[in-house]
Order: C-alpha cells, then sequence, then structure tokens
C-alpha cells in the first residue's frame, strides 16, 4: 500500500476502511482507535443543509504536525493519521479523521480524543453552515475551549 | 513589504483575502498594525475591533503586542471551528 503523509489537508473524501489497513499493520500495536467526525444536520437549532471550510494554507499543516508531536510526546503511538476535508460537504458527509494506534488501548484512546479537542481549538480552520436561513459563519464553542484547557491541567 | 491575510468571517466582510502593507513605524507590531489597518474606513475599524478578533504572525498564533518586520506575514481572522 502507498503510504501517505500522516496529516493531511485534502478536499476529497476519506475512506476509513483504507485508513484503518494502513493503521492497523503493526503486529507490536494491540490498540486502534479512530475518530470520524461527520456534517450533522442541526446545529444551535438551525437546520443544516452544507457546510463549508475554509482553512490557512500552510499554517494548517504546521499546527497539525506540532498537535500530533504533542500527543506523541504524551503517549507511546506509533502510527497516528489526521486528515481534515476542505471545501463544501454535504449533510452526514465525512469532515474528520484522526486514527491512532498503540500497545495498548488507553493511550490510543487518550491520544485520539486529545487530538480533535487540540484540531477543535487550535487548527486554523473556519466553518460556514448553509440552510434555510442562508449560510452562517459557527461560532467558536466555549464547551470545545474548555474540553481542549482539560488537557492542560 | 508586510504579505497581511485575512480568513473567514474576517475576509468575508472586509471584502479583501489578502494585502500588502509596506512596513513603518504604523506597523511594529500586530496590535499598530491592526490600528492601522482599521483606521481605513468605519467598515475596517467595526470588523478589526472585535475582541474576539486572533492574530497569526508568520503562522503563529501571537500576542498582540508581537513585534512585525519587514518580510513578515501577518493573518487576522476569528476564533477557529474545524474538526
Amino acid at each position: 500500500m502507498r503510504l501517505l503523509p500522516s496529516v493531511r489537508v485534502q478536499v476529497v473524501d476519506f475512506s476509513v476502511a483504507d485508513e484503518y489497513r494502513q493503521l492497523a499493520q503493526d503486529d507490536s500495536d494491540g490498540a486502534v482507535v479512530t475518530f470520524v467526525g461527520k456534517v450533522r444536520d442541526f446545529n444551535d437549532g438551525a437546520l443544516v443543509s452544507d457546510l463549508t471550510l475554509e482553512h490557512y494554507p500552510g499554517m494548517t499543516e504546521t499546527v497539525l504536525e506540532q498537535i500530533v508531536a504533542e500527543a506523541r510526546s504524551r503517549w507511546p503511538l506509533n502510527k497516528v493519521t489526521v486528515i481534515h476535508r476542505v471545501g463544501t460537504m454535504s449533510l452526514g458527509e465525512q469532515i474528520v479523521f484522526i486514527g491512532v494506534t498503540s500497545a495498548h488501548r488507553k493511550a490510543a484512546f487518550a491520544a485520539c480524543e486529545f487530538l480533535i479537542d487540540f484540531l477543535k481549538t487550535k487548527a486554523p480552520f473556519w466553518k460556514l453552515e448553509a440552510g434555510e436561513q442562508g449560510k452562517n459563519w459557527v461560532e467558536a464553542k466555549d464547551a470545545d475551549e474548555q474540553a481542549a484547557k482539560l488537557w492542560q491541567a | 513589504m508586510i504579505n497581511v491575510l485575512f480568513f473567514a468571517q474576517v475576509r468575508e466582510l472586509l471584502g479583501t483575502a489578502k494585502l500588502g502593507l509596506e512596513a513603518s513605524e504604523q506597523t511594529q507590531t500586530a496590535e499598530a498594525l491592526r490600528a492601522t489597518l482599521a483606521a481605513t474606513d468605519e467598515k475596517w475599524a467595526k470588523v478589526l475591533a472585535s475582541d474576539k478578533l486572533l492574530v497569526a504572525v508568520n503562522q503563529t498564533i501571537s500576542q498582540w503586542d508581537t513585534p512585525i518586520k519587514d518580510g513578515d506575514e501577518v493573518a487576522f481572522f476569528p476564533p477557529v471551528t474545524g474538526g
């Protein structure tokens, strides 16, 4: 299988099965944890029909690499994959993929959650939602900021 | 020349994605650069006055007192909402 970079920002969709196969190759890993974020039908009570993701090319990749490095410094991880799509996505489509492998499950679970929590508050992506009330930029949530802060304790 | 970028709602409200600005005494820090750009007109003043506005200097989120020099890339944007 073609070896892809562990951090990818792309317009095209990804295949969880392909990503899993790439992650799960090493017999030293007893745990593979993956997370997929999708376009949801409602946000803050408003119906959503599609979502457009904008990002800051260059800075995005740098920040994601830094977050992955931070996760590796905290837990004994083997493989890490972070994929974030940009452009317009319809209801139900996949937006983001996080996959981590480790010898044991605790490190893999924790690192996966850490990665998505930090991605949400540190990586320069912005969501523009389209729905029946027109288009609006998604507001940053305090709950996301709090989730990221918990890891700093 | 300072390479100034705007993203998301900030870009949309300003109607500008990027511009170049000669480095001067009025652009010595991120805050000074923001004040200089805000002096453009009422619209720019309003958009750049948001207390939620973030600044990245050379692709790193930075404090407002961060020094800016010729050749730097400075981006203004709202809080991030990816994931």
